[in-house]
């Protein structure tokens, strides 16, 4: 065993070298049988032939196992961790579903198995769309995107299709200045220009905004509710209204669905589509970016140019059809993240109407806990009630040259996950914490006391946040030289560097 | 903070230096230290056309990215080679080495609007509040 | 508010009932109430319009234990037919065996319930393991670069073609081989919308794209080719032709790889003249799944690294001057360039580039070659089998572990098979009318020699 790098940590927090370090000559961690040469070569040319992978791995199966084990110490996950990073819902994932989603009669399946052989797993999808379609209101569901900002650009091809239809041509969409990165992006991939909507002195969007922005031009609002404040877009009935009269659609990101759960339904909020971003709201697990899911729900007026194929119950059971002519078409290969349908139907199943509608009540009121608990010690963004999510800032600790991503860097130390950080854009230095239903009072009194014991630190040792963290496996990482000089793989000809040195050594940076 | 007393100054942060029908522009020390560590720099090619106003490249930090726009219009004559391989310049010596573009002016009395100094200080102060 | 005021179905709700996964006890949420200032949990939503919250009700059964929740999803996984070692269909999804180490490290919360890596200092195993990932997908598609990874295969070829579209500003026409997986070719056209023109390069006799019609298709408005490698048909193009035709005209060319193992003895996409390579890495440990998460690469060369989409992880040191990773190049993304970053996307699919570089790591350098000689091998003599008994090779370019055949009476005996619980591959009439009859037939590892045989006999009609 070799100590850690840095010699600091109280735990076992291992070195570990790249795999590509580990390798000698000869290992091997399978047991595939060798093939004579006679049985393949002679069918396939040899100009078209490669040799052994220069570089590939050569390691046996333990030190494979213990080399990912190792590297899976150092990271905080939700299982094990309070993770407040807002607007990222991250919740606890149920282990069962993990179990349920491997079942081999699932993990198995081969995509094009026909339909009449497959039924248990299109029960399963029906089943989903239904609730998803009970829980938004809305008429039909798409589950074939693959994450949430699948399911915009999507969304937002289905609302270009719609305007097509029509022979109209309307290129801009509104959307509101607090909202997420992916929107503005989502918009422009369909062809849109974009209109940024400000927010009024409390950070909603008023209806006065949009009338003033609302055009025949105009093809859609993307509207975010509750919005990345953390607050309910109070108008939105109305502003809905106003885009709808003027001939546009509304779409709603729904990454915010945790706080809507039995309190506002999309449909009634009028939304035309929307995406549901299951590894949020619906609990399957963010797996360190992804596989997500972000299945789109539509009106019946935008039901026709959902993705094909969709899933239609006929006497003979349940079946794809492609028999959708105004259909967008394919947004992905198959049917969707199958895998991460059948953990948010578990969770949905498992929670049920009622339990669905305490998570967003559960949520909320967690926000609030931490708003009122928080709200002398740090500078809140709004003041008054919140729905899942407050934002703070750094206002304040200017006088001690300590800022927001400080903040965020001691909190590791105390062994908490960093809230988000720097975003909304619309709040300098913004920290967004969002605790999510499923932490206890005792953990969230914890980060309390944590964050309050930062702010007497900032004050008092000022240097000590500037710095931090200290006890992670390593410290604050130059960001700056590791873009100006890009080094995004380990490179074959730096092996002899590693070898007959410890494993500890450093290859030497590129450039 | 510096604002040389030779130079006049953009609205939007750049910086020209005049010498006869010649424009050196960059970007100044006020808008290098709200970037941050700038990690990447795009430059247009000698010959090319700028308008005043119009973006003639790009500056990258780790988490901002942000348009460069011509304070004058003209013809590119030479292109600071040394940026994009060297772009902490732009921090080091936003006023010397960290130069980016010189242009042959199409129409100096574009020139009467820039800011002198004194009105880019007053303008720096504003923002800062 | 006062009684009256209150919309029906708060009334409704009256203690809390405990959920398994709700912690909140009665006396939790007076406190945390009274700490609020707030009389109960419907004071939280004083914001929210009444009328809104009296239609808002989940109108969905009760919850489910966790023996009930078990039990309605084992009998629906019994209900479908789901057996590797009877599955001979690939066509994007290969029924590799996926070693017991792979889940393991799957399974670990540390990696699975984490978000994308945005504070480094606590997420090194995900960055360090991406960074693995990248040089892995790098060397095998014979890349410079790769980045940390796509939704699907079929998505990271449509980013493709739009990466192409924004290096070659001019053009306005893209060339997509019709052996080009067929929900490919349909992605690709999704993410194109009407602005652009999609042309289709035809099919030779031998099932490779067809380098005559190609010559003449191409012309200077052409931003890019896309042909698979192999492509739809197992059938292995002469990449390195296509290439230099596309390339003589100034156009990028993309090779699309959805069986990787097959670059574990073919040349690699890069040192064929691809510029953008993109696959799917499925067959790399992550489980079929009817078909998703599957896992998109996309690699290309280093001059082109900034207009790639999709998240990188690179190389950094510490104050200390350790080494480290970190997220980089974020400029290129959504949340900082917003409508002008290179993609809308935000995450990769990284549990599945965690599956896939452990799969390889346990494989290395030596067992993937073994494994894809041994694909190759069993897919031959399956072939040699079919043909020995009046099937026929549809065509005759050479294929790695995947093949069209004809008969016939294609189709009844792809249904006799069926009948028989063994998936005999895909028919090619779903997607294409000139191959009416033509089943495309995939062997890896997975199936049995004996449900081999048993295949060659059902479909040579030797069993009724």
């Amino acid at each position: 065993m070799s100590l850690s790098r840095s010699g600091k940590q109280s735990g076992l927090a291992l070195d570990e070298p790249l795999i590509f370090e580990r390798s000698r000559p000869g290992r091997i961690g399978c047991d595939v049988p060798e093939t004579e040469d006679a049985e393949w070569m002679p069918h396939l040319p040899a100009a078209l032939l490669r040799d052994p992978i220069e570089g590939f791995p050569e390691v046996s199966e333990p030190e494979v196992v213990r080399h990912f084990l190792r590297l899976s110490q150092w990271n905080y996950g939700a299982a094990t961790t309070f993770y407040p990073l807002g607007s990222c819902t991250m919740k606890y994932n149920p282990v069962v579903d993990e179990a349920l989603a491997r079942l081999p009669g699932f993990a198995h399946l081969h995509p094009l198995t026909p339909d009449e052989l497959v039924q248990g797993a299109l029960e399963v999808l029906w089943h989903l769309e239904h609730c998803l379609k009970e829980i938004t209101g809305l008429a039909a569901v798409s589950l074939q995107p693959a994450a949430g900002a699948h399911g915009e650009l999507t969304g937002m091809k289905m609302i270009r299709a719609y305007h097509t239809q029509r022979g109209t041509s309307r290129s801009k969409v509104l959307i509101p200045a607090s909202a997420h990165g992916t929107n503005p992006a989502s918009a422009a991939l369909c062809g849109y220009s974009t209109v940024s909507l400000e927010g009024n002195r409390i950070g909603l969007i008023e209806p006065a905004a949009v009338r003033r922005a609302m055009g025949p031009d105009v093809a859609a609002l993307m509207i975010t509710n509750p919005n990345t404040l953390g607050l309910f877009e109070r108008e939105m009935v109305q502003i809905a209204d106003l885009v709808h009269r003027g001939g546009g659609l509304v779409y709603l990101d729904g990454a915010n669905l945790n706080a809507l759960l039995g309190v506002a339904k999309p449909a009634d909020l009028g939304a035309d589509v929307m995406q549901i971003n299951l590894h949020k709201t619906f609990s399957t697990p963010h797996g360190g970016g992804g596989p997500g899911a972000g299945p789109v729900a539509a009106a019946a007026s935008l039901a026709p140019f959902l993705p094909v194929p969709r899933l239609v119950r006929t006497e003979a059971g349940l079946r794809w059809s492609e028999d959708f002519p105004d259909s967008i078409g394919r947004v992905r290969t198959f049917h969707g993240n199958f895998g991460m349908h059948v953990r948010a139907l578990a969770y949905i199943l498992a929670l049920g109407g009622k339990g669905l509608e305490q998570v967003s009540r559960h949520a909320v009121l967690a926000a609030n806990y931490l708003r009122v608990q928080l709200q002398d010690t740090f500078s809140l963004a709004y003041p008054g009630l919140c729905m899942h999510e407050c934002v703070f800032s750094d206002k304040g600790f200017e006088p001690y040259g300590v800022k927001t991503l400080d903040i965020a860097k001691r909190l590791l130390d105390y062994g908490f996950y960093a809230p988000t950080v720097y975003f909304p854009l619309v709040v300098p230095g913004a920290i967004m914490i969002e605790p999510t239903e499923t932490e206890s009072k005792e953990t969230l009194d914890q980060f309390v006391a944590a964050m309050k014991e930062i702010a007497r630190e900032a004050r008092e040792q000022p240097e000590l946040v500037r710095s931090a963290p200290h006890r992670t496996p390593v410290g604050r990482l130059d960001e700056a030289r590791a873009a100006r000089r890009p080094v995004l793989r380990w490179q074959p000809h730096t092996r002899a560097a590693a070898e007959g040195t410890s494993p500890s050594s450093e290859p030497p940076l590129r450039g | 903070m510096e604002f040389p007393e030779d130079l006049r100054y953009s609205k939007e942060h750049e910086w020209v230096l005049v010498e006869g029908n010649v424009a050196t522009i960059g970007i100044t020390d006020y808008a290098q230290d709200r970037m941050g560590e700038i990690t990447y720099v795009e430059l247009p090619s000698v010959g090319d056309k700028v308008s005043k106003d119009d973006a003639f490249g790009v500056i990258e930090s780790v988490k901002t990215v942000s348009d460069v726009y011509a304070p004058v219009s003209g013809t590119v004559l030479e292109v600071n080679d040394d940026l994009p391989d060297n772009p902490e310049l732009l921090n080091d010596d936003p006023y010397g080495d960290g130069w980016m573009i010189k242009v042959e002016m199409s129409d100096p009395e574009e020139l009467e609007d820039l800011l002198t100094a004194q009105e880019y200080e007053q303008l720096v102060a504003e923002e800062k509040e | 508010m006062t009684e009256r005021a209150l919309p029906p179905f708060v009334r409704l709700r009256g203690a809390i009932e405990p959920v398994r996964f709700l912690p909140h006890t009665e006396d939790d949420v007076a406190a945390m109430l009274a700490a609020i200032g707030v009389h109960s949990l419907d004071d939280l939503f004083a914001d929210i319009p009444a009328d809104l919250r009296a239609r808002a009700r989940i109108a969905l059964p009760d919850g489910l234990s966790e023996a009930e929740v078990r039990a309605y999803f084992e009998a629906r996984a019994a209900q479908n037919f789901a057996r590797l070692e009877r599955c001979f269909a690939g066509a994007g999804a290969y029924p590799h065996f996926v070693p017991a180490a792979v889940d393991h490290v799957l399974q670990r919360a540390e990696f699975y319930s984490a978000y994308t890596p945005y504070q480094p200092e606590v997420s090194q195993g995900t960055l360090q393991a991406t960074f693995e990932f990248q040089t892995l997908v790098a060397m095998l598609l014979g890349m410079e670069v790769a980045n940390a990874s796509m939704y699907d295969g079929a998505s990271a070829t449509a980013e493709a073609v739009l990466m192409a579209l924004r290096l070659r500003p001019q053009r306005t026409r893209v060339l997509v081989s019709r052996a080009l997986h067929p929900q490919y070719r349909e992605t690709i056209r999704t993410y194109l919308g009407g602005n652009f023109e999609y042309v289709e390069v035809p099919v030779d006799a031998s099932g490779r794209t067809d380098v005559a019609c190609l010559h003449q298709q191409c012309d200077q408005n052409t931003a890019a080719l896309v042909v698979g490698y192999p492509n739809f048909f197992g059938a292995i193009e002469n990449l390195a032709e296509l290439c230099s035709i596309v390339h003589a005209h100034g156009g990028l060319a993309i090779s699309a790889t959805w069986e990787v193992l097959a670059l574990a003895l073919l040349r690699p996409p890069g040192e064929l003249g691809a510029d953008i390579a993109t696959g799917d890495g499925q067959s790399f440990g992550t489980p079929l799944s009817y078909g998703g998460p599957g896992l998109g690469l996309f690699a290309t060369r280093q001059e082109l690294l900034r207009a790639m989409p999709g998240r990188l992880v690179g190389q950094a040191q510490d104050s200390a001057g350790r080494r480290g990773f970190v997220l980089t190049l974020a400029t290129r993304e959504q949340h900082i360039r917003r409508e002008r970053a290179t993609s809308n996307i935000c995450t990769n699919h990284g549990l599945m580039t965690l599956a896939f570089t452990t799969y390889a790591c346990l494989l290395g350098k030596h067992g993937l070659r073994r494994l894809a000689a041994r694909n190759t091998s069993r897919a031959h003599r399956l072939q040699t089998a079919l043909c020995a008994k009046g099937w026929e090779a549809r065509f005759a370019a050479p294929f790695f572990n995947e093949f069209a055949v004809a008969h016939p009476q294609a189709q009844a005996r792809w249904r006799q098979a069926l009948a028989r619980n063994l998936l005999a591959g895909v028919p090619l009439w779903r997607w294409y009318d000139e191959y009416p009859d033509t089943l495309l037939l995939c062997v890896t590892e997975s199936p049995s020699d004996a449900a081999c045989e048993e295949l060659v006999a059902v479909l040579a009609g030797e069993v009724p």
